[in-house]
């Protein structure tokens, strides 16, 4: 299957998961959010350009904010994370030239350490911000730090579920061959 | 010149970051004023029928509820015709029927029409209702929206086949209330913690409240007729440091299984609405 349409079709499904499973879980608290969604632009693939990248986050997060009715609350922090994510892919690559030889970030091409630390700076910092907006509007101190760390926590544990499940299988290319 | 033009190529990645950052802020804080934000009725319609689509698979799951639910509010309704009622001289009659003028001389300031839930979030902190009735069906802006069991929100934004119906679980959204049986007046608002609890604030510590008052709308509001319910009181604080209660109350809607709503409309909204607005110039 082509990048392209793998990515498009990964595009409508984390929005519509997002929207009708995990917005649908009746709520256990008011800190604890499900969010996954975000989890597409950590699987885009390396070589996508620093500007096409911003650009996907943006249409991304602003394409949940019409389900939610919220224009701007998802897309602000996901521009934000696509527009860091080359920085943290190049300080936490594992050896030279991985993003050659590997398509996208994986525990199979960062190695497991790496590769939950990029998960877990990029998760903290959509958390961070998107609370960190709505906080602006109302709430106190204790939602900001309260909700932030139990919606990470969550996503955490999401993600490691998804990775479980749906197992990417990241093939090693060489131009040796 | 030629320097700026470096700078910009040189940080093009960055400035082209803070651009899309800019747009989408001005995007949050002008939706959270205006309600109506950049391409918000192109895209009410999009996500609208992706909803529908959604919501025919849903909806045979709780088609016995649904059922349940219409057929309870079907009994009130009957129990409420003026045939029940019958006056002592069988020659005169009371006759209902649905133009401006009834028999009586009354006007009609009510309009109901019924309309259909597409989508439904409980678990934001902005909670927003999709109903699958729109411009075309006569809903616009500012209209209230009443469920089966009582007060769901109010109509913030429409397109052609839908609207978005702010949800009383929304931190802006603000109904004017009443307790049923002292009448005094507050205010019910969300503070975003549980789905199953609002609150109502500018109860004075005079009046007497009890757990288990019902609490309906005050009729002082231009969308909602009087009387409607609310919910119940299911809790009771007095603040120390002011002479009023906070009265937590549970709302009598279920916001998790609202299928069928009526939108109802203010026909003489815009005469009340000029003449306050009038009488605000003069002063």
């Amino acid at each position: 299957m082509s990048k392209l349409l793998k990515n498009t079709i990964r595009f409508v499904l984390f929005i519509l998961i997002q929207v009708f499973v995990l917005f649908q879980v009746k709520p256990l608290h008011q800190f604890i959010v499900p969010y996954l969604y975000f989890l597409y632009i950590l699987w885009l693939p390396f070589n996508t350009p620093r500007l096409g990248l911003t650009l996907i986050g943006f249409v991304f997060g602003l394409s949940l904010d019409y389900f939610t009715k919220t224009p701007g609350l998802h897309a602000v922090p996901c521009t934000l994370i696509a527009y860091l994510r080359p920085f943290l892919v190049n300080i936490l690559i594992r050896q030279e030239g991985a993003e050659q030889n590997y398509s996208s970030p994986s525990i199979t091409s960062m190695g497991l350490a790496q590769y939950a630390t990029y998960v877990f700076i990029l998760t903290l910092l959509h958390n961070g911000y998107l609370v960190f907006l709505e906080w602006m509007n109302f709430g106190t101190f204790l939602y900001f730090l309260g909700k932030v760390m139990a919606t990470t926590g969550v996503s955490m544990l999401l993600i490691f579920v998804t990775e479980l499940l749906f197992f990417r299988k990241e093939k090693f290319r060489t131009n040796t061959a | 010149m030629r320097n700026i033009f470096l700078f910009i190529r040189r940080y093009f990645n960055f400035l082209f970051f803070l651009v899309l950052q800019i747009i989408a802020l001005s995007f949050l804080f002008r939706y959270n004023k205006f309600h109506e934000a950049a391409f918000m009725g192109v895209a009410n319609e999009l996500t609208g029928r992706i909803n529908t689509r959604y919501s025919n698979v849903e909806y045979y799951f709780h088609l016995k509820k649904t059922n349940e639910l219409l057929a309870a509010e079907n009994e009130k309704l009957l129990n409420i015709q003026a045939s029940n009622f019958q006056p002592a001289d069988t020659a005169a009659k009371l006759i209902q029927d649905t133009i401006p003028y009834d028999t009586l001389g009354n006007k009609r300031k009510y309009l109901w029409r019924s309309a259909r839930v597409v989508n439904n979030s409980v678990a934001l902190q902005n909670n927003y209702i999709t109903l699958h009735r729109g411009e075309k069906q006569g809903v616009t802006k500012d209209m209230g929206v009443i469920g089966p069991m009582g007060l769901v929100g109010m109509v913030v934004n429409t397109s052609e086949n839908f609207s978005v119906v702010m949800s009383m679980l929304n931190r802006q959204s603000s109904v004017s209330a009443k307790l049923l049986k002292s009448g005094e007046i507050g205010k019910i608002q969300w503070d975003g913690a549980s789905p199953s609890t609002v609150t109502m604030i500018n109860i004075p510590k005079s009046a007497k409240v009890a757990k288990g008052d019902s609490v309906v709308t005050s009729g002082y509001s231009l969308s909602f007729p009087p009387d409607i319910m609310i919910g119940t009181v299911s809790e009771v604080i007095g603040e120390k440091s002011s002479n009023f209660y906070v009265l937590h109350v549970k709302p009598s809607t279920d916001f998790f299984s609202l299928r069928y709503v009526n939108v109802v409309s203010n026909l003489q909204s815009a005469e009340q609405k000029a003449v306050e607005e009038a009488a605000m110039k003069n002063q």
